[in-house]
């Protein structure tokens, strides 16, 4: 039964909202060109494509239901857990847990202990072999490194199965529509092959090895850092819902109407981005948890008080974070509203209202544009700062600031644990990279100070 | 001038007070202290003495906004709006939580913030105006391109990962800078190159770019043209007339951030065991004393208007077309 936390309808409405935005930007001319440069730039397909896999993993993160675990022995946990569709898909990722440590790829434990030789039958001190990774082999030392070999290229023979298939279809559409022969496409499906070889490697690998490796209670790293990849794009995204509304209507209101409105405005904004946003997302969070710890009946499972706790941090940053775009879009009013057209149109009797919508909107809509996909990156990586301070998500959610968080310490341990610090450190760098690559793009394309 | 300025001090207080308000209202109107006391007694089943007993002492005992009890004056006065938040204009930031004077706390740990600060600022404007200006001279060419591509990499990575890795492979595995602490005096030396460097490259690839993007508008004006026309080399017409009007815009920008550096930053002073305000923050925030945190945010607001002004102020400094009304 599908049961969603207040994210995922936030996260489902965004999507029917963005795809709603698409198709009116594709219906304009004027918006359609500026875009058709951002995804025909190599750059600006190859981050999309980038950004857009990332969208479809957190979508799937995002629907929920209630379901019954099959356990690694067979059998069928009674209890219905709640589940998104990606713990389902990385079912042997999510269950396969060690007791602690382990290094990426490895068949052995972190740390010696305690126990019975395979060989000979005698209690010593060895590195024990794990529950799962490498447990097929009989005898790893030899075979592993084989076997790993064989599995990658099995791995990325299914990735380019997969690709091809993808591949033809669109060779075959192509042949109806103009748009298949974009060069656009190009990248994008050049970009798209990468992709599928590699989730067809973590595919074929994943079930048998930790990839990257099992943390200090023994849980899989890449299962993690894949699970903090709705974390990172909802407090990208939905911050940037909440802080949108309030920075255009208060932003437009000042420059269009001045006088005692634009003086309200502008003391608003300027007190609160006075405060340090760090002091003030702490004071907000450290309220919201004397609420929420004051207040138990309300929060009943350790899921609904962490998305509560998601959807807030995403509503505090929001609040925040509309004072930059509030203050651009007033200057920019201020400009257009004498321009000629606002006047001769204001002069021929329309209301203020329609004038603000019809002439002055669709105008300063690129900087809007610009400044969503520009803070989208910062976004994802503030969600870390904060979570390091413990002012961020909830510590049990998983998050790329958490990941960061706890293995800070293990970098000082002997040997030094280093895979959970790399893998965060690689999901996050990707999709910021992407992210960013994809901002300039589309600031090169809109802006036209850019030089 | 002098008008411009009292006028601008007088702009400063309404918004002071609103942040005095908009703190009000978090710390004490959304949860009441009593609630505060509760989760700072930490147990479920604190008695109402002891709740009684922790507002007593730290003067949260009292009505919000209006006491009935007292006469005249002190019906506004002898509130908790009165005795914690007007008390902050005049920087009387009282006790903190845990009984220590916040003001000698602030006075004390400053200077730690400064020392870290200020070397960053000043070496990071230089880098990044090296950078910027050496971006520029090779426009056009391969060279530019890839600087920018490493600097849209750079701004990539989290600053987490910057100090994490400055401080493994610089502190423990070369051993060229201890890990972290502090020492007061010149003993501070070697414990601030780390945390300096550390800032300066994680700063490097938004404040190159941002530093570029600055010279470009200026390099695209005319006189530079007229300055090319004339014969001048690209190297004088880059330092003689690009970086010098460029200059406005980034002194100007460094002003209104100046007054802020007191505050000290956040992160660095907590990952290097810096005991500056920074740090003196955080501990706050973790150890949940509100009285520090609403102090921290009063004072941050002040510099940052302050900066503001200062801001307004300098450019009728270095530039003499601007006249302030």
């Amino acid at each position: 039964m599908l049961t969603l936390l207040w994210t995922d309808m936030a996260v489902f409405a965004l999507v029917i909202g963005g795809m709603l935005a698409i198709w009116r930007i594709s219906k304009k001319k004027h918006l359609r060109g500026p875009w058709s440069e951002v995804f025909n730039r190599p750059m600006g397909a190859i981050s999309f494509t980038v950004i857009l896999a990332f969208l479809l993993i957190g979508l799937l993160d995002s629907t929920r239901l209630r379901y019954h675990d099959v356990l690694p022995n067979g059998e069928v946990n009674e209890h219905a857990s709640l589940l998104s569709v990606l713990d389902i898909m990385l079912t042997p990722l999510r269950l396969q847990t060690e007791k602690t440590y382990s290094k990426p790829f490895a068949h052995t434990a972190y740390a010696k202990e305690m126990s019975t030789d395979a060989d000979d039958g005698v209690t010593r001190w060895l590195y024990p072999r794990l529950t799962y990774g490498g447990a097929h082999l009989a005898n790893p030392s030899v075979d592993k490194k084989s076997d790993i070999f064989v599995k990658t290229i099995q791995g990325l023979g299914y990735g380019f199965l997969a690709w091809a298939v993808l591949f033809l279809m669109i060779k075959f559409l192509s042949k109806r529509t103009e748009f298949f022969q974009s060069k656009a496409l190009k990248y994008s499906l050049l970009t798209t092959l990468g992709i599928f070889c590699l989730v067809g490697v973590f595919a074929t690998l994943g079930p048998y090895y930790h990839i990257l490796g099992t943390d200090k209670v023994g849980e899989d790293v890449l299962y993690q850092a894949i699970k903090s990849i709705r974390t990172g794009l909802v407090i990208g995204a939905l911050t940037t819902i909440v802080m949108l509304p309030i920075a255009i209507t208060l932003g437009l209101m000042a420059g269009f109407f001045r006088g005692w409105v634009d003086d309200v405005i502008q003391y608003l904004y300027t007190t609160l981005s006075s405060i340090p946003g760090v002091l003030l997302i702490a004071a907000a969070i450290l309220m919201a948890q004397v609420y929420m710890a004051n207040n138990p009946e309300l929060f009943t499972t350790v899921e609904d008080r962490a998305d509560m706790r998601l959807l807030l941090l995403c509503v505090i940053l929001g609040m925040t974070s509309w004072t930059g775009l509030c203050r651009l879009l007033r200057a920019e009013t201020l400009k257009i509203r004498e321009m000629e057209y606002v006047v001769a149109s204001r002069a021929l009797g329309v209301e203020r209202l329609t004038v603000l919508k019809r002439h002055v909107l669709p105008n300063v809509m690129h900087l809007v544009m610009i400044t969503v996909v520009l803070d989208f990156s910062g976004l994802v990586l503030a969600e870390a700062v904060l979570s390091y301070i413990n002012i961020g998500v909830d510590p049990s959610t998983y998050s790329w600031g958490n990941m960061i968080n706890t293995s800070r310490l293990e970098m000082a341990r002997e040997p030094i644990v280093w895979w959970p610090l790399t893998a965060a450190f690689v999901f996050m760098f990707t999709l910021v990279l992407a992210a960013n690559l994809f901002a300039d793009a589309v600031r090169d394309a809109f802006d036209p100070r850019s030089l | 001038m002098i008008n411009y300025i009292i006028r601008r001090l007088f702009y400063v207080f309404p918004v002071l007070l609103g942040v005095n308000v908009l703190t009000f209202v978090l710390f004490f109107v959304v949860n009441s202290p009593d609630d505060m006391a509760r989760m700072q007694l930490g147990d479920k089943h604190v008695t109402q003495a002891a709740i009684d007993n922790w507002k007593q002492q730290r003067g949260y005992d009292l009505p919000l906004l209006w006491n009935g009890t007292e006469t005249g004056v002190q019906h506004v006065s002898k509130t908790i709006f009165f005795e914690k938040s007007v008390g902050l204009f005049v920087f009387d930031f009282g006790l903190s939580d845990s009984g220590r004077d916040i003001l000698a706390d602030i006075s004390q740990r400053m200077w730690p913030s400064l020392a870290i600060a200020i070397p960053s600022l000043i070496f990071g404007v230089l880098a990044n105006i090296t950078f910027a200006l050496l971006l520029l001279f090779y426009r056009g060419s391969a060279l530019e391109i890839s600087g920018l591509f490493l600097c849209i990499t750079l701004m990539s990575i989290s600053g987490l990962f910057y100090i994490i890795i400055g401080q493994y492979f610089i502190g423990k595995l070369l051993v060229l800078t201890p890990i972290s602490g502090y020492s007061p005096g010149l003993g501070a030396f070697k414990f601030i190159l780390l945390p300096v460097f550390i800032g300066v490259v994680s700063g490097l690839g938004t404040g190159v770019r941002w530093y570029r993007t600055l010279f470009l508008e200026e390099a695209a004006k005319d006189y530079v043209k007229t300055a090319k026309a004339k014969g001048l080399s690209d190297l004088q017409v880059l330092f003689k007339h690009v970086l010098k009007n460029a200059m406005i815009p980034i002194l100007t920008g460094i002003v209104v951030i100046l007054p802020l550096l007191f505050m000290g930053s956040l992160i660095t002073e907590s990952f290097f065991g810096i005991p500056g305000l920074g740090s003196y923050t955080i501990d706050a925030i973790n150890r949940q004393d509100f009285a520090i945190v609403r102090s921290m945010v009063f004072l941050g607001s002040f510099l940052y208007i302050i900066g503001l002004l200062m801001t307004d102020i300098s450019y009728t400094l270095v530039d003499p077309r601007v006249r302030l009304e």
